[in-house]
């Protein structure tokens, strides 16, 4: 009899335990599908990181409230469990692990920035879970022959040397000479390979070649062998830190050089910060709110902008819009999988061709998206010191025209 | 491997004189971390956390439209409080332990000022600008910013006057009796304890003038602190403790050492090269500047 007894609440406990954990182990809820996304909150990443983590909520309220998404006949909202990485890929990784093992979640969204996607590629794979990224653009990303990994953004490689193009074209053909210097990043060091590749199909010449350390506060050196060797062409990546070192320094030691370009403007807020001494900088950008893409639920880039201000109270970055823009592809995935089924949803994600207000989404076999070019503009004072990002290539889109060669500092 | 610097003559100008504008600032920043070991014989690994909060202070205050050179005067002021208040809420506690404690009690404080600076400042790198302009020499071929002669003047004036006060205010005298013999100066009346905590605030002091300078000429961000830490911590076993003239040789030489591999090895390898330069002095010095603790509380 007493046997019996906790042979019985043996068992119920059992059920018990099993029936919560199905609950918990379902990917879809009720009405509602569950992404799960571990994000930089806090540590060195995290204003990125929030950037991604509003771009990610602004589109899921967006979905959520324009009829949400419908999937074999019945709808569907989107939920995200959100857990916090500290920046830190190991910790990332671990996350990755719970959200999909404990969790039970079925797809993923991508963290910040390409190294802490890195850490986390490798369990989505292994599990088989589709990952939709938006913030990791190294080349190595997309070479490692992932299958469940896809990127709405264009790879690191090709941020910059549409602005090596460009200088060759205005030099009227001729190679130019290029002086640049690159944090040792993943981000950074796949920026610089496509320099690489740009310089020799059009056979300009590196001169400088100068690498940046992680704690970067100071190039004065790297500017020094600028003003003395006086090249055509200055590139400088290096995150926000690179960038607003770049421009004060530049600004400080008098640099002439007749074109600067660089990564992370956008982040480093650089007109805001610098004023008119960022004016002429020329910078790679994902996307700015002037292109003229078009979808549904954002309407264009000038509405998501207008409605990201309303809700968070400043202009989007890049960062945001295409966090904005996994949404979107995730959703066009689902209802074309028309399943849940993580086989089918890959498979759908990997035929995406679609255009979101970010830009048109096409991905390569590799996972990174080849049908969207990288921006560039620049930045343009007016008499009062108002300063302004202004597209200026490619030429389709440019509101206005590239200011080149750079003024020189004497007579500015 | 680059040898620009041999190639164009005007280049090692530059770099010496950059070395040494940058040196004087690591210098003041060194000078309190030798105040406060040879005073009460705590390496503090915080010293770049406390600098990097001096310069959030200059940067504020460049945010609300105030110039961020009172910085220099407002940031020691708010410093030398923050630096009471960590002497009262943490040092006080492991003062009479030893060096290693010491040790691990700062680096705690380092952990805890990155992460707090990081939550209520963000992550983003800022700056304040100054809007000095720029000193050309030799026909342009030699610039110097003048944010970096601001800073250099700034340090040393700094300096200057903690060496005035050193010699001349009771205070002053009650810390150098303390650094020689803690034990004969209470006998003699001196309040060690209260000693202690005023070396602590006049440390963070410096740090705190030392990071309004580098908020406006170079950059600041949260985890930047460790490499200012690293250059006062070599800086003072070079020179020694209590040698001010040594930590201001010794800080010049470093900062005109990083310029010159800076430009020869590369910038990659500028804070590296500082490490290495590091571990051979200190192989080469085998420790001999470790002191017998006294302490007294």
């Amino acid at each position: 009899m007493r046997l019996n007894k906790i042979i019985l609440s043996f068992v119920s406990a059992l059920v018990i335990l099993f029936s919560t954990s199905v609950v918990s182990f379902a990917k879809v809820v009720g009405d509602k599908i569950i992404l799960g996304a571990a994000i930089s909150l806090t540590g060195k990443y995290s204003s990125n990181g929030v950037h991604t983590q509003n771009g990610y909520n602004m589109a899921v309220d967006r979905i959520n409230s324009m009829g949400g998404v419908k999937v074999g006949g019945k709808t569907y909202k989107f939920d995200i469990i959100y857990y916090d990485d500290e920046s830190n890929p190991k910790r990332a990784a671990q996350l990755a692990e719970r959200l999909i093992s404990q969790d039970g979640v079925e797809f993923m969204l991508g963290p910040y920035s390409s190294g802490l996607t890195k850490a986390i590629a490798p369990v989505t794979e292994k599990y088989g879970v589709p990952m939709v990224e938006a913030n990791g653009a190294s080349r190595s990303l997309f070479t490692k022959g992932y299958k469940y990994l896809f990127a709405v953004l264009a790879p690191a490689n090709l941020y910059l040397d549409v602005a090596i193009e460009t200088a060759v074209e205005l030099n009227g053909g001729k190679p130019v000479r290029i002086a640049q210097a690159f944090e040792q990043d993943a981000f950074s060091q796949d920026v610089r390979l496509g320099i690489l590749d740009a310089a020799e199909r059009t056979g300009s010449k590196i001169i400088i070649d100068d690498k940046l350390p992680k704690e970067l506060n100071d190039m004065a050196a790297t500017l020094v062998k600028v003003k003395q060797m006086k090249p055509d062409v200055l590139v400088v990546s290096g995150h926000t830190k690179g960038a607003l070192t770049a421009i004060r320094q530049i600004a400080e030691m008098k640099v002439d050089v007749p074109m600067l370009a660089m990564t992370h403007c956008d982040a480093a807020k650089l007109s805001k910060q610098h004023g008119k001494n960022s004016q002429y900088a020329l910078c790679a950008s994902q996307w700015h709110k002037s292109l003229t893409y078009k979808d549904d639920f954002f309407k264009d880039g000038m509405t998501y902008a207008a409605d990201f201000e309303k809700e968070f109270g400043y202009d989007p970055p890049y960062q945001s819009a295409e966090s904005s823009a996994a949404l979107l592809v995730f959703k066009d995935a689902f209802e074309r999988a028309n399943s849940f089924d993580q086989k089918k949803v890959r498979d759908a994600l990997a035929a995406t061709n679609m255009q979101t207000f970010y830009g048109n989404i096409k991905f390569a076999p590799g996972g990174q998206n080849v049908d969207k070019p990288m921006v560039l503009f620049q930045v343009m004072c007016d008499a009062s010191g108002k300063c302004e990002n202004k597209v200026v290539a490619p030429l389709k889109w440019a509101s206005a025209k590239l200011i080149h060669p750079i003024p020189k500092w004497s007579e500015r | 491997m680059d040898f620009l610097v041999f190639q164009y003559p005007m280049i090692t100008v530059q770099a010496c004189l950059d070395g040494i504008l940058l040196g004087v600032l690591f210098a003041l920043i060194a000078y309190g971390m030798a105040l406060q070991w040879g005073v009460m014989n705590i390496i503090n690994i915080a010293q770049g956390d406390l600098v990097i909060l001096g310069g959030y202070i200059a940067y504020f205050m460049y945010l609300y439209g105030i110039h961020p050179a009172w910085g220099v005067i407002v940031a020691p002021v708010i410093m030398y409080f923050v630096g009471i208040a960590i002497y009262k809420l943490v040092i006080n506690k492991v003062v009479d332990r030893d060096l290693f404690i010491s040790i691990l009690a700062t680096f705690g404080i380092s952990i805890l000022f990155m992460q707090l600076m990081n939550f209520a400042f963000g992550a983003d790198v800022v700056l304040a600008n100054s809007g000095y302009g720029t000193t050309m020499l030799f026909d342009s071929n030699v610039v110097l910013p003048n944010s970096k002669i601001f800073s250099a003047f700034i340090s040393i004036l700094f300096a200057a006057c903690l060496v005035i006060y050193m010699k001349k205010s009771k205070l002053g005298r009650a810390i150098r009796a303390t650094a020689q013999n803690a034990r004969a100066a209470k006998i003699l009346g001196v309040d060690t304890e209260k000693v202690y905590a005023a070396t602590f605030g006049i440390n963070a002091a410096l740090c705190g003038v030392a990071g309004a300078l580098i908020s406006i000429t170079f950059t600041i961000h949260p985890y930047m602190g460790l490499p200012y830490t690293i250059r006062s911590f070599m800086i003072v076993i070079v020179a020694g403790l209590g040698n001010l003239p040594g930590v201001a040789m010794s800080g010049m030489g470093l900062g005109v050492f990083e310029e010159f591999a800076d430009y020869i090895l590369g910038t990659e390898f500028r804070i590296g090269s500082v490490f290495l330069l590091l571990v051979l002095i200190l192989v080469y010095r085998r420790f001999k500047l470790s002191r017998k603790r006294e302490y007294l509380k």
